[in-house]
C-alpha cells in the first residue's frame, strides 16, 4: 500500500505542477489544491501508516497499550486542510473579483506582456 | 580637526533648512566658512613647518578599527590649504556666477559637502575612513557635474564620473582591506612600521595594482581620464574646484600619502612612470586641438595629473620636491585659468577660443589673471612660480638612478610641458589679445567678486614665484618630507645658474610659444581628431558598460517576463535539478519490502479512483467537470484517512470537502469554459516538467519514507496526553493543549481569510478605478 | 433549487445536525471530534439550510452576521489561554473542574479553547459562504 500511496503522491504533484503551468487561473488555483493535497499524503505516509488503530486511548485505560497510529503528522494535516479551506475560499473569491473586472480567466489578460509566447 | 571636517556637512544641513534664506539675504554667509578654516590652517602653519603633526583621535567602531582619527602633517597641510584656500575664492566667485540661480543653495550644499569630505580624505589618518570620505567626494561631484540637470549631456557625464570614480573606489577599498589585514592595523600612521612586511607580502602586486586602479580613476590618468573632459558640464566654479584644484588631485594625494609605505619598489616605481608618462603627453597632445577653453583647460589638467604620477614614479628625492611645489603651482595658476574660463563664458556666452580675441579692452583685470596665469603655467622665468615648479621637475629627471632613462624621461617632461605652455596660452592668452570682434563691445566686467579671486591667485603665484622660499620653507617642504618620509632639505630658489635645467626651461617656453603661434585650432582639426576616439579607451569602457546593461536587460527578459507560469517552469525545473542531485548524491533507496503493508482489493480500488480522477479533472475541457473530480479526489482521500486509523482527519476532509464543492459552484458556474491556449508542443514540454517533478517527489517520499524515524515527540504525547492534559484523543489534545497556541494562530490566518473575502466582495471599488 | 422537500427535510435536520456539532465538539478531548470538525458540520447544517431556504431565511435564524462570530471565538479562546495567569499558572495550563459533569464529561479550560475554534470556524465559513450567495443574488437582481 505504501508503494501505491507513494505513486499517488509522484501523480498528485505532478497534476499540481502540469495545473500551475496552465494560462487559465482556474487552473492554476486546482493546480495548488492538488499540489496541497499532495502535500498532505506525503506527510501522513512519513508519518508511518497503520491500519485500524486511531490515536485515542481506550476508555478503560489511561495509556496506550500497544501501538497506535502517528497523532502528529494527523494533527499538522487537520490544520493543513483547514487552512488551506480558507486559501481556496481566498483565492475564488480573488479570481472572482478579476474575472469581474478584466472578464477574461486568462492570466496574460492581467499584464502587458513584451513579447510573444514562449 | 574633526570639527573643521564636520562642520561644512553641519552647514550644508542648515542649507537645505534655510535655503530660501541664503538664496537672497544670507548668501554672503557662505565663503565665510572656507575662509574661516583656511585660516584656521594657515595658523598650524608655522607648528607644521616646525616639523610637528596634530593628531585626533576619537572612537568611532573601534572592534573594526574604524576610528575617527586625523593627522594634520605637512601633506595633509599643504592640500587642506588648496582645499580652503581655493574653496573660499569658489565660494567667494560662484556666490556671483550664480547669482539668481534658483538651485542657489543646492550648489552650495553639494559644494560645501564636497569640501568637508575633500577635507576629510586628507585629514584622516584611518584608512577606511578615508575611504568613506574618498566615496562621499565621489558622490558630492557626481551631483555637482550633473548641477544642469535639465541637460542630458550634463546627466551622462555625471553619470560618467560617478561610474568610473565609483569603480576605482570599489577596487581601491580592496586593497585598503588588504592592507589592513596584512598589517593588522587601519592607521596610517602605523602603516609606516609595517613597511617591510607589506612590502615582502606575496600579494604586494595585487594590493598596489587595486590602489592603483582607485587613484587612477580619481586622477584621471589613462585610460580612465575620459570622465574629466566629459565632468566639464558642470558650472565653471564645480570645474576650477573640483577639476583642477581638489578632486582630481585626491589620487595622487592617495599615491603620495602611500608612497612611503608602499613605494620605492620597482612595480610602484614602473607603473606609476609608464602610467603618468603616456597620461602627460596624450593629454598634452590632446589639448592642442581643443577650441573649447574649458576642454584645453580639461586636458592640460589631466596632463598636469600624468606629470604628478610621473614624477611620483621616480621615486627621487628631487622628485618629491617637485611633486609638492607643482601641486601647488598647478592649483594656483589652473584654478585661476578656469575662473577666467568662467567669466569670459559668463560675460560672452561663448568659449570657443576661435571666436574670442581682444577681451583685454572690456576685461581689464581679468585679462592680468588670465596673462599671469598663463604665464604662470609657461614657466617664465624669475617671475611665475610655474616656473619653480617646471624646474624642479627637470631637476627630478635628470637626476634619476637610473642613467640610461634620464634623456627619455627628460625628452617626454620636455614634450608634454611644450604642449602644456601651449595650452596654457591659448586658454589664458589668445581670447585676450588682438582685435575685439565688435559683437563683444558691450561687454562688460562682472561683480568685483567674480574677477578679484582669479586676480588675487594669479598674484600669490607671482609672490610665490618671485620669492619661492616662502611656499617652500614653510608649505611644501614639510609636505615633501611627508612624502619621502625623511627630511628632503628642500631651500627653493629662483636663481640656480646658467645650467641644464634653465636651457631646458628656456627651449620649453620657446618651442611652446611657436606651437602657439603655429597651431591653429580649428573645427575641421577637432573634427579630424575626434574620429580618432573609436580606439579611445572611453569608447572601449563604455562600450564594456553598455554590454554589462545590455546583458543585465537580457536576463532580467528572460528571468521576469511577465508570464507567471514561466516564473512556475523555471522555479520548478530548478527545483527538480536541485533534489535530484541532492537525490542522487544520497545514494540508493534501501527498502525491506516485507515491511510493506498489502492492500486490500478495496485500497487498490479507491486508488485506481483517485488516479481516474486526476486524469479527468487535468484533461477535462468543463470547469464543472473539474470540480466534480477534485470532490471526487477529495472523497476517496477521506476513504484513505479512515482506513489508516485518522477518524479525525477523515471527518475533517469530508466537511471541508463538501465546503470547497459549494463554494466552487457558487463561483465558477459564471466563468467560461476552459479553451486550449497554448500549442500541443508547449503541453507536451509541460507534461514532461510535470512527470518529471511527481517522479522525483515520489523518490524523494520513498527515500524518506525508507528512513527510520524518530518517533520520540510522539510517544511523549502519547504517553502523556491523558497523564498531562486529561484527554484520550491525542489528535484533539495536541491541537488544543499541547500546541494551542498553533492552533489559536490558526484560527487568526481563518479570521484574516474570511475577512479578505468578505472585503473583497463587499467593497466597491472607486469610481475613478473604475475602467 | 428550493424544494418543498428540502425545506421541510432541513427544519429537522438543522437542529439535529447543529446538536450533532455540539456533540463532536464536547467529546472532542475523548474521542474522535473537536473543534474544528464540529464547527464545521455546524457551518454545512447552515449551508444545508440557505440551500433549501435562501440565505437570507438563514440570516434570520442566526439573527447576526456570522462575520461577528469570528471576534466571539477568538476571545473566548485567547481567554482560555490567558485564564491560567490569573490563577498564577502559566498560560495555556489547562485548568479543570474536580467532578466530571454527567453526559459531558470533565470540562476544563480547553474545552473553551476548543468552544473558541469551534466558533471561529462557524464564522468564517458562514462569512465566506453567505458573502458570495449574497452577492450572486444581488448580481442577479
Amino acid at each position: 500500500m505504501e508503494l501505491l500511496l507513494i505513486i499517488l503522491i509522484g501523480l498528485l504533484y505532478g497534476a499540481g505542477v502540469y495545473m500551475i503551468l496552465r494560462r487559465s487561473m482556474v487552473k492554476l488555483l486546482l493546480g495548488i489544491m492538488f499540489l496541497g493535497t499532495g502535500a498532505n499524503i506525503l506527510i501522513f505516509l512519513l508519518g508511518g501508516i497503520t491500519k485500524g488503530k486511531p490515536p485515542v486511548i481506550d476508555e478503560s485505560l489511561k495509556m496506550f497499550q500497544d501501538n497506535y497510529a502517528d497523532p502528529i503528522p494527523q494533527a499538522l494535516i487537520l490544520t493543513a486542510i483547514v487552512i488551506s479551506f480558507a486559501l481556496t475560499a481566498f483565492a475564488i473569491v480573488l479570481l472572482k473579483r478579476v474575472y469581474a473586472l478584466v472578464d477574461s480567466d486568462d492570466l496574460d489578460d492581467l499584464n502587458t506582456p513584451e513579447e510573444e509566447d514562449i | 580637526m574633526l570639527l573643521t571636517v564636520l562642520s561644512g556637512l553641519i552647514f550644508s544641513i542648515v542649507l537645505v533648512l534655510f535655503g530660501r534664506k541664503f538664496k537672497a539675504k544670507w548668501s554672503i554667509l557662505l565663503p565665510i566658512l572656507p575662509t574661516l578654516l583656511f585660516l584656521y590652517f594657515a595658523y598650524q602653519i608655522p607648528q607644521i613647518s616646525e616639523g610637528k603633526s596634530i593628531i585626533q583621535h576619537i572612537d568611532w567602531v573601534p572592534s573594526l578599527g574604524v576610528n575617527f582619527d586625523f593627522h594634520l602633517d605637512g601633506l595633509s597641510l599643504l592640500f587642506a590649504l588648496l582645499i580652503t584656500g581655493i574653496g573660499s575664492c569658489i565660494f567667494f566667485y560662484g556666490r556671483a556666477y550664480l547669482k539668481g540661480h534658483p538651485y542657489f543653495d543646492r550648489f552650495f550644499g553639494y559644494l560645501l559637502l564636497f569640501m568637508s569630505a575633500m577635507l576629510g580624505v586628507v585629514l584622516s589618518d584611518n584608512i577606511l575612513l578615508l575611504f568613506v570620505f574618498w566615496e562621499l567626494t565621489s558622490i558630492s561631484s557626481f551631483f555637482l557635474i550633473g548641477f544642469n540637470n535639465d541637460n542630458p549631456d550634463s546627466r551622462k557625464s555625471a553619470l560618467t564620473a560617478l561610474g568610473i570614480t565609483g569603480f576605482g573606489g570599489f577596487f581601491m577599498l580592496l586593497a585598503l582591506v588588504l592592507i589592513g589585514n596584512i598589517a593588522d592595523t587601519y592607521t596610517i600612521s602605523e602603516l609606516f612600521t609595517h613597511r617591510e612586511t607589506i612590502l615582502n607580502h606575496e600579494l604586494y602586486p595585487l594590493i598596489i595594482g587595486l590602489l592603483f586602479v582607485g587613484a587612477f580613476t580619481k586622477s584621471a590618468q589613462f585610460p580612465f581620464h575620459f570622465w574629466l573632459p566629459g565632468a566639464m558640464k558642470a558650472p565653471t566654479p564645480v570645474s576650477a574646484y573640483l577639476h583642477s584644484a581638489t578632486m582630481v588631485k585626491a589620487g595622487i594625494y592617495l599615491l603620495a600619502r602611500f608612497t612611503p609605505i608602499l613605494g620605492d619598489h620597482t612595480y610602484w616605481n614602473t607603473t606609476l612612470l609608464v602610467v603618468g608618462g603616456i597620461t602627460m603627453l596624450y593629454a598634452a597632445i590632446h589639448s592642442l586641438f581643443r577650441i573649447d577653453m574649458k576642454a584645453i583647460l580639461a586636458y592640460s589638467t589631466i596632463s598636469a595629473l600624468g606629470v604628478l604620477t610621473f614624477l611620483l614614479g621616480l621615486g627621487t628625492r628631487e622628485a618629491m620636491i617637485a611633486v609638492s611645489v607643482f601641486i601647488l603651482a598647478h592649483a594656483l595658476y589652473k584654478a585661476t585659468l578656469f575662473m577666467v574660463t568662467g567669466i569670459v563664458d559668463h560675460e560672452t556666452h561663448t568659449r570657443d577660443i576661435t571666436v574670442l580675441s581682444g577681451l583685454r579692452k572690456v576685461l581689464g583685470p581679468v585679462a592680468l589673471a588670465g596673462i599671469l596665469a598663463a604665464l604662470s603655467s609657461a614657466g617664465l622665468p624669475f617671475l611665475t612660480f610655474g616656473f619653480i615648479g617646471k624646474d624642479l621637475i627637470y631637476e627630478a629627471t635628470l637626476h634619476y638612478t637610473i642613467p640610461e632613462w634620464i634623456w627619455i624621461l627628460t625628452g617626454l617632461a620636455v614634450a608634454t610641458n611644450i604642449g602644456l605652455v601651449a595650452a596654457g596660452f591659448m586658454a589664458g592668452i589668445k581670447p585676450f589679445v588682438g582685435t575685439l570682434p565688435q559683437e563683444f563691445e558691450k561687454v562688460h566686467l562682472p561683480y568685483k567678486s567674480m574677477w578679484i579671486p582669479p586676480l588675487l591667485l594669479a598674484i600669490l603665484g607671482v609672490i610665490f614665484g618671485i620669492l619661492p622660499a616662502l611656499a617652500g620653507d614653510f608649505i611644501t617642504n614639510t609636505a615633501s618630507n611627508a612624502i619621502w618620509g625623511n627630511d628632503t632639505a628642500s631651500h627653493l630658489k629662483v636663481w640656480h645658474g646658467f645650467n641644464t635645467v634653465f636651457i631646458l626651461s628656456l627651449v620649453t617656453l620657446i618651442v611652446g610659444s611657436l606651437i602657439y603661434f603655429i597651431n591653429k585650432p580649428s573645427l575641421s582639426k577637432l573634427q579630424a581628431v575626434e574620429r580618432l576616439n573609436n580606439i579611445s579607451p572611453q569608447r572601449i569602457i563604455t562600450g564594456y558598460a553598455n554590454d554589462i546593461v545590455r546583458f543585465g536587460q537580457w536576463y532580467t527578459n528572460l528571468f521576469h517576463n511577465g508570464y507567471l507560469r514561466s516564473y512556475h517552469l523555471k522555479i520548478i525545473l530548478f527545483a527538480e535539478a536541485l533534489i535530484a542531485y541532492r537525490l542522487w548524491l544520497s545514494g540508493p533507496i534501501n527498502v525491506d519490502f516485507w515491511t510493506l503493508t498489502y492492500p486490500d482489493w478495496y485500497e487498490i480500488a479507491i486508488i485506481f479512483i483517485l488516479i481516474g480522477a486526476i486524469y479527468l479533472v487535468v484533461t477535462t475541457p468543463s470547469r464543472l467537470t473539474a470540480v466534480v473530480g477534485m470532490s471526487v479526489i477529495g472523497y476517496c482521500i477521506c476513504l484513505i484517512f479512515v482506513i489508516y486509523s485518522a477518524p479525525d482527519l477523515a471527518m475533517t476532509q469530508f466537511t471541508i470537502d463538501t465546503l470547497s464543492t459549494v463554494l466552487f459552484v457558487l463561483v465558477l458556474y459564471k466563468l467560461p469554459p476552459f479553451i486550449n491556449l497554448t500549442s500541443h508542443t508547449v503541453l507536451i514540454r509541460d507534461a514532461v516538467v510535470a512527470l518529471g517533478f511527481g517522479v522525483i517527489l515520489s523518490l524523494v517520499a520513498f527515500k524518506v519514507w525508507s528512513e527510520p524515524i524518530s518517533t520520540e515527540i510522539s510517544d511523549f504525547y502519547g504517553e502523556n496526553a491523558y497523564l498531562l492534559a486529561k484527554g484520550k484523543n491525542v489528535v484533539n489534545v495536541i491541537l488544543v493543549d499541547f500546541r494551542g497556541i498553533d492552533t489559536m494562530f490558526e484560527t487568526v490566518v481563518l479570521s484574516i481569510a474570511a475577512i479578505g473575502v468578505y472585503s473583497l466582495i463587499r467593497l466597491r471599488l472607486k469610481s475613478s478605478e473604475r475602467e | 433549487m428550493k424544494s418543498p422537500i428540502l425545506q421541510s427535510a432541513t427544519k429537522y435536520l438543522l437542529p439535529i445536525l447543529l446538536l450533532f456539532s455540539f456533540f463532536l465538539l464536547l467529546r472532542g478531548h475523548y474521542y474522535p471530534g473537536g473543534g474544528f470538525v464540529g464547527g464545521l458540520v455546524a457551518s454545512i447544517a447552515f449551508v444545508l439550510h440557505s440551500f433549501a431556504n435562501g440565505p437570507d431565511e438563514t440570516m434570520k435564524i442566526l439573527k447576526r452576521k456570522p462575520l461577528s462570530l469570528i471576534p466571539t471565538g477568538l476571545s473566548i479562546s485567547a481567554l482560555s489561554i490567558t485564564l491560567p495567569l490569573l490563577f498564577g499558572y502559566p498560560p495555556m495550563t489547562g485548568l479543570w473542574f474536580e467532578e466530571p459533569i454527567p453526559f459531558i464529561g470533565m470540562i476544563g479550560s480547553s474545552l473553551f479553547f476548543d468552544l473558541g475554534v469551534y466558533l471561529v470556524v462557524v464564522g468564517v465559513v458562514l462569512t465566506i459562504l453567505f458573502t458570495i450567495s449574497l452577492n450572486n443574488l444581488e448580481e442577479k437582481n
